[in-house]
Formats: C-alpha cells, structure tokens, sequence
C-alpha cells in the first residue's frame, strides 16, 4: 500500500466551540527547520476576533455561576485528555524543533499545570476571601469573583506550555478567554483546542487564534468588551500600547516577560487572582 | 375576489434569492448611512405581560435619547406597546415626534369575536395611538375563510380612523410561502397601510425568505395599483447586520422610494443597541461593549 495519500490535518481556529476557518481567507505557511513539512495556519483577522469575543461575552456568564468544583472537575478533565494525545504533541513539538526530551517535558508539565489549578480552582476562594474587621454593626466581608472576559497574547517562545499556562489560572477563576496562541510555534495550539473540545469546557469559554501579534495586538487591547488583558512578551512598544489601549475601558492589565514556563515558580494561586475583582459586602447584624 | 389568485413562490428560489442578496459587500461610508437610516426606522418594541408604567417610560426616554454622549443621531420612529400603556407612552413622548404604535385585535393571538376587536381599536385610537398593529385571525385564514379576514382587516381599517394600520399576519403560522403571499394580497386590498410579518411571540418569527415574499407582494400591489405599502418585519432582528442585509433587500426589490421610515420599520426590542455599538465602532474604530449603553 505505498501509494496511500497521506491525509493532513488543516490548522483551523476555535471560536465558540467550533473549528472554523478564519473569516478573512488568508493563511501564513509554517514550514519546520528542515522545510520537511510545511502547514497552512489560519491568519486570525479582527473580525475572528470579534466573532470569539462575542462568544467568550455570551459564555461567561453562566461559567463563572458554575460551582467552582465543577470547574476544577473540567480542569482536571482537560488534563486527562491530554494525556491521552501525548502522541500528536509529541510529534508537533518535536516538528517544531524541540528534542523528544524536551518534548517529554514540556507535555508533561503542561498536564502537571492543569491539574495544579484544578486542585485551587475550588479552593482560592476560601483563601483569598476575608473577613474585615468594622467598627460598625456590620459583618463585612470579602470575595473574589471572576472579571469577565480575558484577551490574552500568548507567549511566543512555547508552543503549548505557555498556551495551557494562561489560559488555566483564567478559566480556574470563572472566567473566559480568547487567547492568540504563539507565531512562531502554532501547531499545538489548535491541536490543544481539540483536547478542550472533548473535554466538557462549555462552547465559547476558550477561544484560540492563530495569526501575527502586530496585527491583532492592537485590537486585543483596545476591544471595549474586554474585561482583562495579558500579555506575554518583551517587546516595549507592545507593552505600552496594551497599557494605552487598556486605559480606554479600564482593563486589567496582566503583563509577563519571557520566561522559562517550566519552573514551578510559574505556577500559582496568584496568578488566579490575577483575573479577579473583589466584592466586599456590608452585611446588617443585630447589635 | 381578485387575491383568491394565488400566486404560486418558488421557495427554493426565494431562498436563493436572498442568499444573493445578503452576501453583499456594503463599504463603510454606505454602513455608517444604512446604521443611521437603521435607527430611523425601528420600532422600539416591549410587548410583555409583565410591562409596567415605569418600563414604557424608560423606553420612550430611550427612544427619544438613544445614546446622548454621540452627536447627530436620529431617533426612532415609533415605539410599539400594549393598549393599556398607551396613554402612558403618549404623555411620555409629546412633543418628540415619535410615534405611538399600539397593538390591538386580541394580540397576540387574535382569539376574539370581532366587535370585542373594533372596540379595542376605538379605545386605543382615542387614548391617542397614531399607528395600530392589528393580527389577521390565522384560524380562519388556514381554514379558507379569507373573506372573513378580509371583512374583519377592512372594518378595523375604518375603527382605525386616521391612525395607520399595520396588518401581523404571523407568518410562522402560515406554514408556506403561498399562504403568506396570498395573505399579503389580502391584507393590502382591504386597506393596509403596511404589512407586517409577526407577532414575535411565535418562531418562527421573521425569516428573510418570508420577507422577500411580502416585499414583492408589495411591489406588485403597487405596479396593480399605483399604492405604496409599508413593510415592517418584527422578531427575530437583533443585530445591526441582518437591518442592513434587510435595507439591500428592500432597495433591490422596491427600490429607493421604501428606504424610509415612512414606508418601512423594523420592530424590534435589541436591535438599537447593537445598531449605535456599530455606529460608534465606526466612529471610533474600538469594538464596542454594552456596557456603555443604555439598558433595552
């Protein structure tokens, strides 16, 4: 049978819990080092991005009034079917230049991270909540609730360790995201999008595009229906146009430079807290 | 009677046609037109059974205010209510030029005997609604009794006195393209002012198949007649897209003369907001979040 066609996979995109191809027809060719095999990834438009926004908005709210174990249970859930799709992130890693090893690691730390928020996910509330001491017959009290909807620019140095270390801390906290995955490594974002498919994450709460920063940056930071975004980079004239564009609407504005996901230091409640606002109630008591 | 000629609709053809028609690329300075002519021809709607006083206040200040921090927008052309709020309404938009356009006839379902409908169209003609949207009783339209609707369309026509008279046919119930095309007929030789698809309490509600078959209904009643007939398609329409991918279809199909409130309406209860997010994304060039607009 050596005359069998291989069948290759196309590289869509994830809005609201489908696979579409982007609305603007345009694609970026993606070859590895070698030029051995060569992928078409859709080049994300505004307009995708606005279509997921619409998406991530519709979405949120009833994620966010979900229990916050039924979250860490979905949590866990992705993690399992990773798991069990180590095989394709091993080959797209290793396609994308990564040693078998260094492959290894960077699979099973991203399962390793997304069973770590599923375990806070139900659990940062009750630490991060407080309650305040008042001078006043009032029990008062505070909490963190979810911001919203999150925008967030990937970090472009990792292809899925980095995608699965923002999007986890932001839906572990009710949120939901619309996430540009790397540039430079994109095959194991839409390959991860597969897994959140299967994984009983709600149509709409992950939103991942692929496409260039320096096009869709700009509408990432300045959309008025974003609550909260991140970015991860170094660039400096990035950093200060997420920081103008934010101040229209007042986003949360969560930046991380380039570092090395791997460490455990990258991993922590914190960074759940990082998409939250704080609700404080003034409750009446008998005096 | 000459509207017992049915006119046969191709229904695959209508949805051909509008398949065309909807794909149409619209440049941004035509946008910015049809979202403001968008806004000019709603009918801000709220139809519910628990309306109160308070909620069809707020609406009228929003009719007449629809978003106050941008410059030179028009407001829109009638709201639309329940005969009991009526009077409410009136006092709330005098001297707004806005329309008060009641309900009447048993809406939603037209289940009543017809002088208990000529006397709650005199009643809400009195109280001072300048626009009537009475609904055609589908039970005896589906059973072939069209002289009976026809009868009952022309003696609300004439309780209506000066007031227009929108016509529902709540085309989700009529099943098939033909029933809407003769009801249209119908409803236009026994004194419509405009023709309107539904209720927005059934869905389907206005489907742009159905819409077209009422547009050319309306184009050939014209040619018949030289009379110009309204068209107003109600439920269903939300975003600022499907109002202008409506406005190439009227323009297309009735050309220029029906791109006015004058001659069509859309009724809707959402529509408005995401019409002024577009405008101002337009403006702005931000994509736009309803947080920053009134409530609907």
């Amino acid at each position: 049978m050596s005359n069998r066609i291989n069948i290759q996979k196309t590289y869509k995109l994830f809005i609201d819990g489908k696979f579409p191809r982007t609305e603007s027809g345009r694609y970026i060719k993606w070859s590895d080092s070698k030029e051995s095999a060569v992928v078409n990834i859709c080049r994300g438009s505004r307009k995708d991005f606005r279509n997921a926004m619409v998406a991530a908005r519709k979405a949120s709210g009833s994620w966010a009034c979900r229990t916050a174990y039924n979250r860490a249970q979905i949590l866990y859930r992705i993690g399992e079917m990773l798991e069990g799709r180590r095989d394709q992130f091993m080959a797209e890693l290793t396609l994308q230049g990564l040693s078998k090893k260094q492959a290894e690691n960077e699979i099973d730390t991203s399962i390793d991270r997304l069973i770590y928020y599923a375990g806070w996910a139900d659990k940062f509330q009750q630490v991060f909540s407080h309650v305040n001491p008042v001078s006043l017959p009032y029990f008062n009290f505070t909490v963190p609730e979810a911001t919203g909807v999150v925008a967030a620019i990937a970090p472009d140095d990792t292809s899925l360790l980095g995608l699965v270390s923002v999007i986890a801390p932001v839906i572990a906290g009710g949120n939901s995201i619309v996430v540009l995955a790397s540039e430079s490594f994109p095959l194991c974002s839409i390959t991860l999008a597969e897994v959140l498919h299967t994984s009983d994450v709600p149509e709409g709460i992950v939103n991942i595009l692929t496409g260039y920063r320096s096009e869709l940056i700009e509408h990432f930071s300045s959309h008025m229906d974003v609550n909260a975004i991140i970015y991860c980079g170094n660039d400096r004239n990035d950093r200060k146009l997420v920081e103008t564009n934010a101040a229209l609407n007042i986003k949360r504005v969560v930046q991380f430079p380039e570092q090395n996901w791997s460490k455990d230091q990258h991993q922590s409640p914190y960074h759940i807290m990082k998409c939250q606002e704080t609700k404080t109630t003034w409750h009446p008591v008998g005096i | 009677m000459s509207t017992n000629i049915i006119t046969p609709i191709d229904e695959v053809g209508a949805q051909e046609r509008v398949s065309r028609l909807f794909s149409r690329s619209i440049k941004n300075e035509s946008k910015v037109q049809a979202l403001h002519l968008s806004l000019s021809m709603i009918d801000l709607t709220t139809l519910e059974g628990k309306d109160s006083q308070g909620k069809v206040k707020q609406l009228c200040y929003k009719a007449s205010h629809l978003h106050d921090s941008f410059p030179r927008l028009p407001t829109v052309a009638a709201i639309c209510i329940y005969p009991t709020m009526v009077s409410v309404a009136k006092k709330a938009l005098g001297g707004t030029g806005i329309n008060v356009a009641s309900v009447a006839t048993a809406f939603p379902s037209g289940m009543a005997d017809l002088q208990a409908k000529l006397d709650e169209v005199k009643s809400v003609v009195e109280a001072g609604a300048d626009e009537v949207d009475m609904v055609i009783s589908r039970g005896k339209f589906l059973r072939g009794e069209y002289a009976y609707v026809s009868d009952e369309i022309a003696q609300v026509k004439e309780a209506c006195g000066d007031a227009h008279l929108k016509v529902i046919l709540e085309t989700g119930e009529l099943v098939t393209l033909d029933n809407v095309r003769l009801a249209s007929d119908l409803a236009m030789d026994a004194g419509a002012d405009f023709i309107k698809t539904s209720t927005g309490k059934v869905s389907p509600a206005a489907t742009p198949p159905v819409v077209l078959t009422m547009l050319e209904a309306i184009r050939d009643y014209q040619l018949k007649t030289g009379k110009k007939i309204g068209m107003k398609p109600a439920g269903g329409i939300g975003t600022a897209k499907q109002a202008v991918q409506y406005l190439v279809m009227i323009k297309e199909t009735l050309g220029e003369d029906w791109l006015s409130p004058d001659l069509f309406r859309f009724g809707a209860s959402s529509l408005a907001n995401d019409v002024l997010m577009q405008i101002v994304k337009q403006s702005t060039g931000h994509y736009q979040s309803k947080d920053y607009f009134s409530i609907d």
